[in-house]
């Protein structure tokens, strides 16, 4: 089993940005729509935002609103592009995110 | 002035972080032989193995020159072979190879000694020796400069691409921007991302060489799947990848490359060959652990950093291996196993940077000395030469 959850231990709600180009933060423990979390940078900066729908840990939400096609940024690279637009704080998962490379 | 450690010097420049003696058989007929004669002598290691008969072409090559790299590892003051006498592979070649680099050097053959008794009693004599006058060698003070680390990382969860394989790309980055070495490998965890690896090459050789062992990796693993009856065994992503939040191949990928920091690669270079160059180092070897860190040390690499997430405890002879967890649950229950705990990140107390920090100094206390977790538990699971299909 993989641990969701670290709240209890972290003693907050927090994301990481893995790099100054990303577009998006994972979420650190599990977080509720309408939480407030507190992102935290590559670079020790600090800021709050609002999740707009449930994130589990490990999870990606934007850090601004996408538009469809879009290219999602992790590790400063293209992990794939919106299939549709979304809001500052939304999930971003294969649901809403397509990628042509790799094996599958 | 840059980072220094305390290794011990050998004969051709080389320099090891550990002062052993290595019990190699050219062949699995004379791996009992190897064993007992390592276990006759405390302070050896063996590298017992089901290879080096009954094997043609590529594959015995492999065999060959991953046999030869171990013997050749600075980390052994000196080796001695065992053989059984009609191998394909010969002790003799496997001597012959190790033979350069000058160190303390000695074979035993069964079918020659007469029986196995014989020849670990050969054996056990040969080992004695050259463990005495190892004895003798004193560590002295080295630029990092000297330094290779091999990367790998196994038991993987959220947090190994999330924050330990992060941090340890820090580590990695700062040891190459002082002239030391880190290599990269497990190539089956990079599909997808090759074109952001090329970019990374610092020629277009480089990056030609890049495409071309990813490409090759790719076909080999199609291959595979399109051949097998069993639906289970078609799997890359798994299920828990996707539960775990990673949305496509190249996310998972870029999770694993992050092992070697921002650095450009200089060279990529072929399982069971060490480097010509000098810097951040492609390994072309698939994904399993052992095949991996077999294929690290068989390169030269002093020390292997191993990222855990879900937390193993395995290791490898001779060559210290520092596992690292980004996942503070799995750090206090494998707290045993595990030298560094990269989970702090997760809990927001400390940055990526301050971890990256602390595996640096661990790579270069271990490479002083400093036993890793792994090694004074005597876990030696990860010898395992790679074969090829």
């Amino acid at each position: 089993m993989i641990e969701h959850e670290f709240a209890d231990l972290a003693g907050g709600k927090n994301a990481l940005v893995l790099d100054p180009k990303d577009n998006v933060a994972v979420a650190l423990t599990d977080l509720a729509a309408g939480d407030s979390c507190l992102v935290v940078e590559d670079s020790g900066k600090k800021y709050e935002v609002v999740v707009t729908e449930d994130i589990s840990f490990g999870h990606k939400f934007a850090l601004a609103d996408l538009k469809k096609d879009q290219g999602v940024f992790k590790y400063g690279e293209e992990i794939g592009r919106m299939k549709e637009p979304l809001v500052k704080g939304g999930w971003i998962h294969v649901h809403n995110m397509y990628c042509d490379k790799g094996m599958k | 002035m840059g980072d220094t450690f305390l290794g011990f010097r050998r004969e051709n420049g080389a320099v090891g972080v550990r002062n052993l003696i290595a019990i190699i058989p050219s062949v699995f007929c004379a791996a009992k032989v190897a064993q007992r004669i390592s276990q006759n002598v405390p302070g050896t290691v063996h590298f017992s193995h089901p290879v080096g008969c009954s094997q043609v072409g590529d594959d015995l090559d492999v065999t060959a020159r991953t046999l030869i790299g171990i013997g050749r590892n600075p980390n052994f003051a000196g080796v001695v072979v065992a053989g059984l006498g009609c191998e394909r592979f010969t002790p003799k070649e496997l001597f012959d190879g190790i033979a350069p680099t000058g160190k303390m050097l000695e074979m035993v053959v069964i079918q020659d000694a007469g029986d196995s008794i014989k020849a670990i009693e050969i054996g056990t004599r040969m080992a004695r020796q050259m463990q005495q006058k190892a004895s003798m060698e004193r560590r002295e003070e080295i630029p990092v400069s000297e330094l290779m680390i091999g990367l790998n990382c196994g038991g993987s969860d959220t947090t190994s691409g999330l924050v330990a394989n992060p941090a340890l790309g820090l580590a990695s980055d700062k040891l190459v921007g002082q002239g030391g070495s880190s290599v990269l490998s497990e190539l089956t965890e990079l599909l997808g991302t090759e074109h952001i690896l090329a970019r990374r090459a610092v020629d277009e050789k480089v990056a030609a060489d890049i495409l071309r062992v990813i490409g090759a990796m790719e076909e080999r693993l199609k291959r595979q799947i399109q051949t097998s009856h069993n639906s289970r065994r078609k799997n890359l992503i798994s299920t828990g990848n996707y539960d775990g939040g990673l949305s496509s191949v190249v996310e998972k990928s870029l999770g694993s490359m992050k092992k070697s920091g921002n650095a450009k690669f200089v060279e990529v270079f072929a399982y069971g060959d060490a480097p010509t160059k000098k810097g951040l180092l492609l390994l072309d070897g698939p994904g399993h652990d052992g095949e991996v860190t077999t294929g690290l040390a068989a390169a030269g690499a002093q020390i292997v950093c191993f990222p855990t997430g879900r937390g193993t405890p395995s290791g490898f002879p001779g060559v210290p291996v520092i596992k690292i967890t980004g996942n503070p649950r799995t750090f206090e229950r494998m707290k045993e196993n595990i030298d560094i705990n990269a989970g702090t990140v997760i809990l927001g107390k400390n940055t990526l940077q301050e971890v990256g920090e602390e595996i640096y100094r661990e790579i270069l206390a271990v490479a002083s000395g400093k036993m890793s977790k792994a090694e004074v538990l005597g876990h030696d699971e990860q010898f395992c030469i790679t074969r090829m299909p």
